[in-house]
């Protein structure tokens, strides 16, 4: 765990009423870095998210943002101190309109978010063409989209993105993951989980392994695209 | 002719408005939270009798009116902090069973604190009645239907044009997404139940001049908002006031061209025909099961 760690995980346990997902989970995120979590399906990285965004309890270890420990937070306590979360499947608000979903985003947030409005309208143009759509007729690209410029609205000082490419057409993926490069560059912290390995990896610093609830390896993206299990296990090379 | 239809319509209008408000509360806690508050209908006993208490006391009405909407909002607030926050995850049945407990006992205080006698509030503008195509109409129906008109559309403004009011149909719509974008849940459901007794209260005070008031209203209130419910289609605030509206009507004109004995009946034959015809109500969805 360095000094510099946005958000440092030790120790983390969860999971669902007596069965026990994640196992002694330690990780770290430093600010402006893109950090990937590979795993197989169930091996607990959608379990991670929910539990670093408040919505299932950890049942031990700590979670700490900043230096301060926010393992028992609320929920809504977590996105007002910047931990914000793009959920897999979208989750949009569907009887709603564009607008309102990118700036119920903004909920937690003083004042006018007309500025961020603007700037997610200039990442993903089609989201203004039907800002006053209801999202539930978007088709799963744009829901995708909304849900990422939904969080974006949130001022994130760790974006958390679960699955952004998941179901898309291979030029959706492709838009998508220019996105995440884009807010990259804009110095945004990125805690991202991935199936797609080969394209996550290619735009992280470091990544982690989780296999059935254990991390089983971490390091710099680079090393892990070249290692040769990872290869075969995840990057199906 | 036209004018004993008028004055069908009318009266049926006046008591289809405070079922319809009865839905539109069933609806908003509905949707927030999933569950069915069968004491919604005290809300609207808790308006009446309040106000007629402070009245009573030589408060000014308007004045006695506002006092009646506080302690209805506070009630609601406390019926969700005290009796469905504690239990949130539970099944919807043991829920409903708590709101009807709730009903049970917010009707045994009002029978200690107010009696149980019934209870007659002045008509707000005399009760002279107006003569209209050869019907006579209560000034205080105007006010009922004028009253409703005015919280259906504030309803509607604070849902759709507030921050707040997105907030809420947003829980309604996603509670996941809704907790993820740092909505308040637990705050946003004790909103819910606020506002629901606000209207419910605002709509006994309306109508307590036409219909008087008594501890046990808000059982038979109750089960015509649910009625009004079913009809209109569950989960949806437009149709929870046609519902109620419709439910109003045939209830008059069945007492009026055929007879009172039959009223209640009517009303529930409607109701069966729509649940046959269309099983989601008028403007619900065909197989309103939400999850």
């Amino acid at each position: 765990m360095s000094e510099s760690s946005l958000l440092s995980v030790e120790g983390l346990e969860g999971g669902y009423g007596r069965i026990r997902v994640l196992h002694a989970i330690a990780l770290s995120v430093a600010a402006g870095e893109i950090v990937t979590l590979i795993g197989a399906n169930g091996a607990g990285k959608t379990t991670f998210l929910r539990i670093l965004s408040g919505i299932e309890p950890a049942s031990g270890g700590r979670i700490m943002l900043d230096g301060h420990d926010i393992t028992t937070l609320s929920p809504h306590a977590r996105v007002a101190a910047g931990i914000i979360q793009s959920p897999e499947g979208r989750q949009v608000f569907r009887p709603m309109s564009v607008e309102d979903n990118l700036r119920l985003g903004a909920y937690r947030r003083q004042g006018q978010p007309q500025a961020d409005l603007e700037r997610v309208y200039g990442l993903f143009p089609l989201l203004k063409e039907k800002r006053h759509l209801a999202a539930g007729g978007l088709s799963g690209g744009q829901q995708q989209m909304l849900a990422i410029g939904r969080a974006l609205m949130g001022a994130p000082r760790l974006l958390l993105l679960d699955e952004p490419s998941m179901g898309l057409a291979p030029l959706l993926v492709e838009q998508i993951f220019d996105v995440i490069r884009t807010l990259r560059a804009d110095g945004m912290t990125i805690l991202l989980v991935e199936q797609n390995a080969n394209a996550a990896l290619a735009i992280s610093d470091r990544a982690y392994v989780l296999e059935t609830g254990r991390v089983t390896l971490s390091g710099p993206a680079r090393d892990l695209a070249a290692n040769a299990d990872i290869r075969k296990a995840y990057l199906g090379i | 002719m036209l004018a004993q239809f008028l004055q069908f319509a009318m009266s049926g209008l006046t008591v289809g408005a405070v079922y319809g408000i009865v839905a539109l509360g069933f609806t908003l806690i509905y949707n927030a939270s999933g569950v069915m508050n069968f004491a919604q209908g005290e809300f609207v006993m808790i308006g009446g009798m309040v106000t007629v208490s402070a009245v009573g006391a030589g408060v000014p009405l308007p004045l006695a009116a506002l006092i009646a909407v506080i302690v209805a909002a506070s009630v609601g607030v406390l019926l969700q902090r005290l009796a469905i926050e504690p239990v949130r995850d539970a099944p919807p049945v043991v829920l409903i069973i708590i709101t009807v407990g709730a009903a049970l006992v917010i009707r045994g205080v009002a029978q200690i604190v107010f009696g149980k006698q019934l209870h007659k509030l002045s008509d707000f503008s005399g009760d002279t009645p107006l003569a209209f195509l050869g019907a006579s109409i209560l000034p205080q129906a105007l006010w009922v239907l004028a009253g409703t008109v005015l919280i259906v559309t504030l309803v509607w403004l604070f849902l759709n044009l507030t921050m707040l009011g997105k907030a809420l149909i947003a829980t309604s719509a996603n509670r996941l997404a809704a907790k993820l974008v740092g909505i308040n849940i637990s705050f946003i459901l004790a909103l819910a139940f606020a506002l629901s007794a606000v209207i419910g209260a605002a709509a006994g005070i309306l109508v307590t001049p036409i219909t008087f008031t008594y501890a046990e209203v808000g059982t038979l209130l109750a089960l015509k908002g649910f009625a009004a419910l079913v009809l209109g289609g569950l989960g949806s605030p437009l149709g929870a006031v046609i519902g109620g509206l419709l439910l109003g009507l045939s209830e008059a004109f069945a007492a009026g061209y055929l007879s009172s004995t039959y009223k209640d009946a009517v009303a529930l034959l409607l109701m069966i025909a729509v649940l046959l015809l269309r099983p989601g109500g008028i403007l619900g969805h065909a197989g309103a099961e939400r999850v």
